[in-house]
């Protein structure tokens, strides 16, 4: 069978096994919709918080960074697992005995205030939107790869599965689907990673392989090195950012996974307490099977690229030689090759080879088909390829010439890995729209079905934008995701943490502390991303990813000082407090 | 209501004290062993990898999964003791 076929053949029948649980676990109640009646068992929902949480970020880009940046890559690996951590215990089990609907649902009653609502329901909605934006941009790459269809076709496919049963199926729907979303796209990074571990060390575990040592007799890492340093790259396991920013960002990305809303709400399924926290460890072991797979995926495959691009000498290949991978890839626009030194050899090496993403010209060099894409602006570097990152993981199987099956499965796994993601977070701004601000703010007076009416129509037009974003990608999709995480560690979180652990904690104090986290975090991301800002002008060296950490601490360090000199909560919200640190009597997820 | 009260209090402390001592090492192992002090740690080689770059990239990770199971099983035995469970 050709690789067209078989992709078609693993992406359909995914699709068909979506469509059907779909059908089987439609919503019928606002309840079912938000929390699926907040009775999906833990492991259950530990799968489906990995499927929501690992999105075409994790499956398809984060190992193609950490293939790019080595040890710096660190930051991601430990900062979107240590998170799971800070939600078991400090958040969670808590939120699951509040027992409601949402993140601002909780923000809204526990600071007896709708400004604090609405605060929490802005940064909900716009975490949520930047990344689902992402995640349709994963598809598109997909479909334009591997089913030769337009990437606007691939984007209103992918919208119209979504479609199907987010606003049919509710959080119910959601939840089943991502469990075999889960399966599919563990499979497809497993197989191809233990084929490769295989292949370079003999080792089943990749994890154990990237510690091997090769037939030359060095090891994996060393062998890394030694060609990063030959190319002009800093040493593999050796950092190139500060440890302040490494810091700062780990502690972002850690605070900002356990502030999202989309993960949160997740824990508003189970049923009791305790099935919080054991779901949270579910959740983890799901993610960190794929997680510690991720840095020898990377290790692996930056030797391989290495090595067919230069060839065994490391002095370049000829490029009538190059294996078809590339050139498909160079069709996709993710590779760009000039021959900057004339020799008609492909040489890769550090530094940029292009001004920025490669612009292609018409057609190829002398209008000869074999030839290279015309690119028109190469820059002075020597080195004269450009590599998007994140086609590393889904070029992997290719690259090291891995059965066609193992390549459809990769497709598959990609889109399972976005579709889930996307889910979860459509699911989560139409709650926003239709409970946060409908129901508890706008208009009470609504009725149950009303309000589901809303959640699905919410749906549509978020599925809708979402797909605009996924056909029209904003050029700056990486710079708002920093602001994602920004916003989750600089607003929600602190203002959760002080709601469950400080009875003291007040309106005025939690208010004023998620401003000043949101302006300040958004003000530096803003300043430095969008206006220009030199990295020299960093505050104490923390870059702009990195900088919800200091949003964070300004919160806290605002909140508790309003809050001292304002007055204390009402009784009754000391007394909600008190009743949320006990775990008897969660029952199910009420909305009053 | 004061018993039931003093005992709440009395399960919350123990609470915030697990959750102080598995954060503790949350911290250790993935801002110290894995940031800090991880060129200090990379002197040592550790089934073919820098202890340093291990820490940061796998080990850390299952240290997490680890605290989290571990306090899923202290919390079911402090919400027995109190008698809080469901």
């Amino acid at each position: 069978m050709s690789l067209d076929l078989l992709t078609y053949l693993f992406i359909g029948g995914s699709f068909a096994l979506y469509i059907g649980i779909a059908i089987w676990a439609r919503a019928g109640s606002t309840k079912e919709f938000y929390v699926a009646g907040g009775g999906v068992p833990p492991v259950a929902n530990g799968m489906a918080t990995a499927a929501d949480w690992m999105s075409a970020a994790s499956f398809i880009s984060l190992a193609g960074i950490v293939s790019f940046i080595g040890r710096d890559g660190t930051a991601y690996l430990m900062g979107w697992t240590g998170g799971y951590v800070l939600l078991a215990m400090l958040l969670a089990p808590y939120l699951r005995k509040f027992g409601k609907f949402t993140v601002p649902d909780f923000i809204g009653d526990r600071y007896y205030s709708n400004t604090a609502r609405t605060i929490a329901v802005i940064c909900t909605i716009v975490i949520s939107f930047t990344y689902v934006a992402g995640q349709m941009r994963g598809v598109g790459i997909v479909f334009s790869r591997y089913l030769h269809v337009e990437i606007e076709m691939g984007v209103v496919i992918g919208m119209a599965i979504v479609f199907f049963y987010a606003v049919l199926g509710g959080m119910k729907g959601i939840t089943y689907t991502q469990v075999a979303q889960y399966c599919v796209l563990i499979l497809a990074f497993m197989v191809p990673a233990i084929f490769l571990s295989m292949q370079v060390t003999g080792h089943f575990l990749p994890q154990t392989g990237l510690g091997a040592t090769l037939e030359s007799g060095k090891s994996v890492l060393t062998t890394l090195n030694e060609l990063s340093v030959e190319l002009g790259f800093a040493e593999y396991t050796a950092g190139k950012k500060t440890t302040i920013d490494i810091f700062f960002l780990t502690a972002a990305l850690m605070c900002g996974t356990a502030g999202l809303p989309h993960v949160i709400v997740r824990f508003f399924t189970v049923p009791r307490v305790k099935d919080a926290r054991i779901s949270a460890g579910w959740a983890l072991l799901f993610i960190a099977i794929l997680y510690t797979t991720v840095p020898a995926v990377a290790g692996f495959g930056r030797v391989n690229l290495i090595q067919t691009i230069n060839g065994p000498d490391n002095a370049g290949t000829e490029y009538a030689e190059m294996p078809s991978w590339f050139k498909n890839w160079e069709n996709s626009g993710l590779i760009a090759w000039a021959d900057k030194n004339g020799d008609g050899k492909v040489k890769y090496e550090a530094g940029a080879a292009f001004d920025g993403k490669p612009a292609f010209g018409e057609g190829r060099v002398n209008g000869d088909e074999s030839m290279q894409r015309i690119t028109t602006n190469a820059s002075d570097s020597v080195n004269e390829v450009y590599v998007d990152r994140d086609i590393m993981v889904l070029a992997n199987p290719e690259i090291a010439q891995l059965p066609d099956w193992v390549i459809a499965l990769v497709a598959a796994g990609a889109v399972a890995a976005a579709l889930s993601t996307a889910a979860g977070l459509l699911l989560v701004i139409s709650t926003s729209i239709s409970h946060d601000l409908m129901k508890k703010t706008i208009n009470p007076n609504i009725t149950d079905k009303q309000e589901l009416m809303y959640a699905r129509l919410a749906a549509i037009v978020a599925i809708l934008i979402a797909g605009y974003f996924g056909i029209n990608p904003p050029g700056f999709v990486a710079q708002v995701v920093a602001l994602a995480f920004g916003l989750a560690a600089s607003s929600v979180f602190p203002a959760i943490i002080l709601g469950i652990f400080s009875t003291r904690m007040n309106t005025q104090g939690a208010v004023a502390g998620m401003l000043v986290g949101l302006v300040s975090t958004m003000a530096y991301i803003i300043y430095f991303k969008f206006m220009g800002g030199s990295s020299d002008q960093w505050f104490l060296g923390i870059s702009p990813e990195g900088f919800g950490t200091v949003g964070m601490i300004l919160n806290l360090i605002v909140a508790t000082v309003i809050s001292r000199v304002t007055p204390p909560p009402p009784e009754e919200i000391q007394h909600i407090v008190e009743d949320i640190r006990i775990p008897r009597g969660a029952g199910a997820a009420q909305s009053h | 209501m004061s018993s039931n009260n003093s005992s709440a209090q009395a399960y919350w402390k123990e609470n915030l004290r697990i959750i102080m001592t598995y954060l503790a090492i949350w911290f250790v192992v993935s801002y110290g062993c894995g940031i800090l002090f991880v060129d200090a740690l990379d002197q040592i080689q550790f089934f073919g990898f820098p202890l340093g770059f291990w820490f940061a990239q796998q080990g850390s990770i299952y240290v997490f999964l680890g605290l989290i199971w571990a306090y899923v099983f202290s919390m079911n035995k402090l919400d027995e003791k109190y008698d809080v469970h469901e």
